[in-house]
């Protein structure tokens, strides 16, 4: 089932304030307990350090793109993983679920974070247990920082996409799109530029599924998504990615031959 | 405050971060004293350093303050024109000035009020008189100032000015020295301008930090070369599929030691350099 992570967004962008960054260890839990129960619900989550890690920078140097790198140590178990901004507006960043085709086992994302804040994330296991993990990382105003152009500029070429393969079955896919957060406010109209951010992004190697990664306005300006995948099969990798305003974009690249 | 050549004074910025003890004040700014009018060329990091400049120019003269020169729209550079209002001064700035200040001028000015409060930040302040491609100068009278606008570099409204009775070329943010370059609009553009500020054949400049006056040739080499390696680093690490949080810590390793705040902005840089040459 898919998760309405915009209808969530807002019904957590009311329940909490966006900034706490002088918020203590138990009112981080506490905002942690809040988050965790509205996109899990009552489903226990366990302790995961030893099947899944972050990694990402203690302070941010630009809090409009943040490295971040989830590793799964178990690749075989693990069909999904959760990215938690816990003080972002819209806390829920990213929910990647991998198909067949798919390798867990690293994803690095680009995102952007509005205050001190505590990441999470939280493996899926096949048998459905959640694990999570989670690191503090100093940051401010990722989320409200202008793109810099206006919107028009800004929107120019939006769904062009390019694809880097690495070794070992690695990719690297890039898509152009300014991931409007909402936040941005043109001081002119005074008005803040209206949300409009990937919300699906779908990879494929030959028919079957690389992952499926559903967005939200925390994913950095032109996303920019590191992920594996199992090679032994037909290419080619193509991608299906839409904006939460209904625009969609395609694109399909020949994946060199497999070096596993 | 320092007469660096006839009727041209500069206030050296300290090479520091923006604090509630400093005012913002970290770029270098002054003012140009023609034989009708005063022009002041930064209008400083806030509303306390832009009164502290209108008070150092009524120290020194009495004629009219006509123009107040904003050189692009970080907020070291903008937030002091509120001070000069009373004025009523022409404001010059890069046609693109207006819309950079439209898309980030109230972000920067609710982050600076977080930091100085409200009384001691101005409003923002939008250009009059918009300097397109193909340049302007404005006589204070007997003194000519020529106005360049640059394509994207530093940021993406840099305008640069000349003092054409001494050669002495203003380059704003165009031009660090000693304090590390930042890098928020095209790194190839910036180099590019680098090559259309050296054709200006200026023996002497005043950085947008440093020293308020420096040899221009040496000064512009030293940019030059950090801007050269971090484009050089930057590419070498994409080609070999290193991601963008290992760039940051090899990208011109050696550059560290050669500037103050090197570790405040560089990682900074190389974020920026790599999204621009990550599209190449």
């Amino acid at each position: 089932m898919r998760l309405p992570i915009a209808a969530l967004a807002m019904v957590m962008a009311t329940a909490a304030p966006a900034f706490a960054a002088n918020g203590d260890e138990p009112e981080r839990q506490a905002r942690w307990q809040d988050v965790s129960e509205a996109i899990f619900g009552d489903r226990p989550i366990e302790p995961g350090d030893e099947l899944i890690a972050i990694e990402a920078p203690a302070r941010a140097m630009d809090a409009a793109l943040v490295p971040i790198t989830l590793k799964v140590g178990r690749p075989e178990d693990v069909k999904a993983v959760h990215l938690v901004i816990d003080e972002n507006p819209s806390p829920y960043a990213a929910h990647v679920r991998f198909g067949p085709a798919g390798d867990p086992s690293e994803l690095r994302l680009r995102v952007r974070i509005n205050g001190y804040t505590n990441v999470h994330a939280v493996a899926e296991t096949s048998d459905g247990r959640l694990l999570e993990t989670s690191v503090f990382v100093k940051a401010a105003g990722g989320c409200s920082a202008p793109i810099g152009v206006s919107d028009a500029e800004a929107l120019q070429g939006a769904g062009q996409m390019k694809m880097k393969f690495g070794e070992m079955d690695r990719a690297t896919l890039m898509i152009r799109h300014p991931n409007f957060s909402g936040m941005q406010m043109n001081q002119l109209t005074r008005t803040y530029t209206p949300a409009r951010y990937l919300d699906q992004i779908k990879v494929s190697y030959g028919d079957q599924t690389v992952f499926e990664l559903a967005g939200d306005i925390s994913l950095s300006t032109d996303p920019v998504i590191g992920f594996g995948y199992d090679g032994s099969g037909e290419g080619p990798l193509t991608v299906q990615a839409t904006d939460s305003d209904g625009s969609k974009w395609e694109g399909s690249f020949p994946a060199p031959v497999s070096t596993n | 405050m320092q007469e660096i050549a006839p009727g041209i004074f500069m206030r050296r910025g300290p090479d520091l971060e923006a604090t509630a003890a400093n005012h913002n004040g970290i770029a270098n700014i002054g003012f140009v004293i023609g034989r009708d009018a005063v022009l002041v060329v930064e209008s400083g990091g806030s509303l306390a350093d832009g009164r502290w400049l209108r008070s150092q120019i009524r120290k020194r003269t009495d004629k009219p303050i006509k123009h107040v020169v904003i050189t692009h729209m970080h907020p070291d550079h903008c937030f002091g024109a509120a001070a000069f209002d009373a004025d009523r001064p022409n404001v010059v700035g890069h046609h693109r000035l207006r819309a950079a200040l439209e898309a980030r001028g109230e972000f920067y000015r609710e982050r600076l009020i977080d930091l100085l409060g409200e009384t001691e930040v101005g409003r923002i302040v939008l250009p009059t008189q918009e300097i397109g491609n193909d340049g302007a100068e404005i006589d204070l009278g007997d003194r000519v100032v020529r106005f360049t606008a640059h394509g994207a570099a530093h940021t993406d409204c840099d305008l640069s000015m000349m003092d054409t009775a001494t050669g002495l070329l203003f380059a704003a943010d165009l031009l660090f020295v000693g304090r590390v370059p930042s890098l928020d609009g095209s790194l190839l553009g910036w180099l590019k301008e680098v090559q259309r500020l050296r054709a200006m054949s200026a023996t002497k400049a005043v950085p947008g930090h440093g020293p308020t006056i420096v040899e221009f040739a040496p000064a512009m080499s030293d940019l030059e070369r950090y801007l050269a390696s971090l484009r050089d680093d930057t590419r070498q690490a994409i080609a070999e599929g290193r991601p963008i949080e290992e760039a940051i810590q090899t990208v011109a390793p050696s550059e560290r030691g050669r500037w103050n705040l090197f570790d405040d902005y560089h990682g900074r840089n190389v974020i920026q350099a790599y999204k621009e040459l990550e599209w190449e």
